[in-house]
């Protein structure tokens, strides 16, 4: 597996969110990824930076795009440092909640995306890393 | 405060969203549309999100509680123009936008008010209210 492209993007403010939206489609769009592919993606990235910046206290996006020999594919890594999750089970259910009442659409973000892979510490925060391939 | 153009045709009123708009101008947008439905009483609402790229959680939430707060201030709603591939994208999320009304168009969107609010006044006159 190549790595093609690399890149670490700041997840702080509201228009970070819309920053990284942005650069995950046009990282896309020359790759060949259709319309609905994209939306997909930049939806499901969409969510998990939201949570990152709303509940996380802040953190990052890495955007990587992969090649091997038989596909190529986008890879965005998000990552912040706040309370983590502390049962990640429950919270892949649909309509799971913090208490603010909007659901961290953990689950239909899984759903959005061809590899869905977390690792979450009480105390120390969530790395999710999400995964679309262009065959 | 953000500024949101809004079009009066006839009783209706019609605002198109922008896309990649923050959160914060979404909240803004609730506000505002709230105030001009009430300063200018029109008798439907049509919202028109085609230039949306993306309905994620928040902003489908946002969308539905737009039109609930839209029809609680005494105007019909209908959100036109939603693209197939956010349609696809914000169902599998597990999102939709519930008991909204929808259409495709602006244009039918527009029959599907004319349609609402004929039958409301109708209804009011035949019980007398005019």
């Amino acid at each position: 597996m190549n790595t093609i492209r690399d890149e670490i993007m700041t997840l702080q403010s509201e228009s970070d969110l819309i920053t990284v939206r942005q650069a995950v489609r046009t990282w896309m769009v020359p790759e060949g990824f259709n319309i609905l592919e994209q939306t997909k993606m930049v939806t499901a990235v969409s969510e998990l930076a939201r949570n990152a910046i709303v509940y996380g206290g802040g953190g990052e996006a890495r955007l990587l795009l992969l090649a091997d020999a038989a596909r190529r594919g986008i890879r965005v890594t998000i990552i912040d440092h706040g309370v983590g999750i502390e049962d990640i089970t429950k919270a892949m259910v649909d309509g799971y909640s913090t208490g603010s009442g909007l659901g961290l659409g953990l689950g239909g973000s899984k759903r959005l995306v061809d590899e869905f892979n977390i690792w979450s510490e009480p105390g120390q925060g969530t790395r999710i890393e999400i995964t679309r391939w262009k065959q | 405060m953000e500024q949101f153009p809004v079009l009066a045709v006839g009783d209706f009123m019609m605002i198109s969203l922008r896309e990649d708009m923050s959160d914060t101008q979404v909240m803004n947008l609730q506000d505002e549309l709230s105030k001009q439905v009430t300063l200018i009483r029109p008798k439907g609402v049509l919202i028109d999100i085609s230039s949306l790229e993306i309905v994620d959680n928040f902003l489908g939430r946002m969308l539905s509680d737009i039109a609930k707060i839209v029809r609680i201030l005494g105007a019909e709603v209908v959100i036109v123009g939603m693209q197939p591939t956010v349609a696809m994208t914000t169902v599998e999320l597990g999102k939709t936008l519930g008991s909204v009304l929808t259409a495709l168009n602006v244009n039918s969107g527009m029959g599907m008010l004319r349609m609402k609010t004929m039958s409301s006044t109708s209804l009011a006159a035949a019980s007398g209210r005019s």
